[in-house]
C-alpha cells in the first residue's frame, strides 16, 4: 500500500528527514510517535504530497506528488490543528463531498455519531465552532467516504470521552476493511489500543519499528501481576473487565493477558499511571 | 462539479463574507456616488461633460486604488491562508492545482471586477433613466480597461503569493512592487528621467512596460487623440502604434503581463511545497 525508499526533505540547510525507508501492507494500523521535531508532519506532508522531496514514495503504486488527485481519493486526514476556515459548515461538508466524488450524507451521518449535530451548526463559520466540534468535522470529513488510507494527526486530541469512543468504533470498522491507518501522536496510549505496529521516529530516522502482532505468537499469555498504591474503583473496573482478580487488600491484582493485546493492555494501564507502584509481565506460554 | 469552477465559487463564497470586499465594495460604489453628489456630469473638461466627464475620472481613481487593492487583499489572502494551515487541509483534498490555483484566480477576479463594473453600469443606467447622453464607446472601453487592469494585477498578486512564504513578506513585496509602478508614471519618476535627458527609448520604453502607464494613455486616448497632455513622447507612441494600435496594445498588455505573471506563479506553486 505504501512504499518509502529514501526519503529526504530539508528546509533550507537543516534534513528533517534523513533517508527514510518504510513499507506498510494494507491492513496496518501504525502509531507514528516521536517527539516535537521528529519528522511526523514532515512525513505526513510528504505522503500527501504537500511537500516536495527526495527520494521515492508509492501510495498503490503511485507517487503523491505528480499522481497526487489519484493518491488523495485514498486519503482521508485529519490535522493536527483545526484550520481558520471561514466557510459555513454545510458548505464544507459539500465542498469536501464534491471534490471527494462522496456523498454529503455520509459525512453528516459520521459526524452525528460522534455526537455533532451539522443541521444545527449548517450555516455556523467552521472557525467559530469549539475545538472538539472542529475535531468531529475533520474526522467526519476523513471518514465518510470511502478512503483507504488514514492520515491522522493526534486525532483525538480535542475529543470529549463519549466522542473518542465513537471515533475507535469508527475506526474499528475501517479496519474491517484493511484500510491502513497512520495515527501520529506524542502518546502512544492514546492510540494503544487501535494499532498493530509502533513506528518511532526521532531526528527524521526511524529509531524503533515493532511490529506488535508479528513478534508475538498469536496463542501466547502473559502473567501479569499489578501493584497499585491505593485501591481504586475506577482501575477496578478496568481491569476487572480484562478478567484480572484482586488481592484481598485491593492493591494487588493478577492475571493473564494475550500477547498481541500486550500493547493495548499497556495502554489501558497508562491511564492509570500515579497509582502503579509496580508491574510485572511474565510469558506464561501458550494459553 | 468541476473543480476549478467549484474553487472559484467557493473563493467567491469566502469573499462576499470578507470584510476587505465590503470595503472594496464601498470605496468603489461610493467613488461614483460622490463623483454624481459633487456634480462632476455638470462640469466640463475639454469639451468633454456628462457621464463622459464622470467615467474618466472614475478612471483615474480607479487606476489608482484598484491596483493596491487588487494586490494587498490578493497576497494577503492567499498567503494567510499558507500561513494558517489552511492549504494544508484543503490541498489533502483530491483537488487538482491547477484547478485549486487558476479556480481561485478565476473567483478572485470575479470578486474584484464586479462592483467596478456594477459601478459603471449603475452610472450607465442612471443616465438613461435621467435622459443623459450615454458614452457607449468610453463605457465599453473604460470596462474593458478596467477588466485587463484587474487582471494585470492579479496575475502579479497570484505570483508574490506563490513566492513569498510568509503575509509580511508577501504584503511588503506588493506594496513595493505598486509603489515601484506608480513613481514610474509620466507624472513623477518618468517627468524627472525627461527632465535630466535620459535616453527617449529607455524613458518610453519603461513607460510601455509599465501596465499603470499604458492604463493612464490609454484612458486619456478616448478624450484626447493627440495625447497632448503627455507630451513629446506622444509622438513616439503614435507614430509607432497609431490610435487604433495603441488601444490595443493597452488590452492585449496587461491582459499578457497578468497572464504571464499568473502562469510563472502557478509553475512556482505547483514545483514548490505547498503548506
Amino acid at each position: 500500500m505504501i512504499s518509502i525508499q529514501g526519503l529526504r526533505k530539508g528546509f533550507g540547510k537543516r534534513e528533517v528527514i534523513q533517508g527514510l525507508d518504510l513499507e506498510l501492507e494494507p491492513g496496518r494500523r501504525v502509531a507514528l510517535i516521536g517527539s516535537n521535531g521528529a519528522g511526523k508532519t514532515t512525513l505526513i506532508r510528504c505522503l500527501l504530497g504537500e511537500y516536495h522531496f527526495g527520494g521515492e514514495i508509492r501510495v498503490d503504486g503511485k507517487c503523491p506528488r505528480k499522481q497526487r488527485c489519484e493518491v488523495l481519493r485514498l486519503v482521508g486526514f485529519v490535522p493536527q490543528l483545526p484550520p481558520p476556515l471561514k466557510m459555513p459548515v454545510g458548505q464544507l461538508v459539500r465542498f469536501v463531498a464534491d471534490v471527494a466524488g462522496s456523498d454529503p450524507a455520509r459525512i453528516v451521518a459520521v459526524a452525528h455519531r460522534l455526537g455533532l449535530n451539522i443541521d444545527q451548526n449548517r450555516h455556523q463559520p467552521f472557525v467559530r465552532l469549539s475545538g472538539g466540534q472542529k475535531q468531529k468535522l475533520l474526522i467526519a470529513a476523513a471518514l465518510g467516504r470511502d478512503t483507504s488510507l488514514l492520515i491522522m494527526d493526534e486525532p483525538a486530541a480535542n475529543l470529549d470521552p463519549e466522542a473518542r469512543g465513537v471515533f475507535f468504533e469508527l475506526l474499528a470498522e475501517k479496519r474491517d476493511k484493511e484500510a491502513v491507518m497512520l495515527i501520529s501522536s506524542h502518546r502512544l496510549d492514546e492510540v494503544a489500543t487501535l494499532v498493530n505496529r509502533v513506528i518511532e521516529l526521532d531526528q527524521g530516522q526511524v529509531v524503533l519499528d515493532d511490529k506488535v502482532d508479528d513478534h508475538v505468537d498469536l496463542n501466547s499469555r502473559l502473567a501479569c501481576r499489578v501493584r497499585i498504591n491505593r485501591p481504586e474503583a475506577a482501575f477496578a473496573r478496568a481491569v476487572g473487565q480484562w478478567g484480572f482478580t484482586a488481592a484481598p487488600d485491593g492493591l494487588q491484582w493478577e492475571g493473564s493477558v494475550a500477547g498481541p493485546d500486550r500493547l493495548r493492555f499497556l495502554g489501558m494501564l497508562s491511564r492509570y499511571a500515579g497509582l502503579l507502584a509496580g508491574l510485572e509481565m511474565k510469558d506464561a506460554g501458550h494459553g | 462539479m468541476n473543480h476549478l469552477f467549484l474553487t472559484a465559487w467557493t473563493d467567491i463564497l469566502e469573499s462576499l463574507r470578507a470584510r476587505w470586499f465590503a470595503v472594496y465594495t464601498f470605496v468603489f460604489g461610493g467613488i461614483l456616488v460622490l463623483l454624481f453628489a459633487l456634480g462632476l456630469t455638470e462640469s466640463r473638461v475639454m469639451g468633454f461633460t456628462g457621464l463622459s466627464r464622470l467615467m474618466l475620472t472614475y478612471l483615474q481613481l480607479s487606476m489608482a486604488i484598484l491596483p493596491v487593492f487588487v494586490l494587498v487583499t490578493t497576497v494577503r489572502s492567499l498567503s494567510g491562508d499558507r500561513e494558517s494551515g489552511v492549504f494544508e487541509y484543503l490541498l489533502s483534498l483530491p483537488v487538482s492545482l491547477s484547478a485549486w490555483y487558476w479556480g481561485k484566480m478565476l473567483g478572485r477576479f470575479v470578486m474584484v471586477y464586479t462592483p467596478v463594473l456594477l459601478a459603471m453600469g449603475g452610472a450607465m443606467l442612471w443616465g438613461g433613466l435621467t435622459g443623459v447622453e450615454l458614452p457607449w464607446r468610453i463605457f465599453l472601453y473604460y470596462s474593458a480597461l478596467l477588466m485587463v487592469l484587474t487582471w494585470c494585477f492579479l496575475g502579479i498578486g497570484m505570483l508574490v503569493s506563490s513566492v513569498a512564504r510568509s503575509v509580511d513578506v508577501a504584503q511588503g513585496t506588493a506594496f513595493v512592487i505598486w509603489l515601484g509602478l506608480l513613481l514610474f508614471l509620466d507624472l513623477i519618476l518618468l517627468g524627472v528621467m525627461v527632465q535630466q535627458y535620459a535616453s527617449p527609448n529607455l524613458v518610453i520604453g519603461i513607460a510601455l512596460a509599465n501596465p499603470l502607464q499604458v492604463f493612464r494613455t490609454a484612458g486619456m486616448m478616448l478624450f484626447d487623440p493627440q495625447l497632448v497632455l503627455l507630451g513629446p513622447s506622444a509622438y513616439v507612441i503614435l507614430d509607432h502604434f497609431g490610435n487604433l494600435g495603441f488601444m490595443v496594445y493597452a488590452l492585449a498588455y496587461p491582459l499578457l503581463l497578468g497572464t504571464l505573471m499568473a502562469w510563472i506563479g502557478y509553475q512556482w506553486f505547483r514545483r514548490g511545497d505547498l503548506p
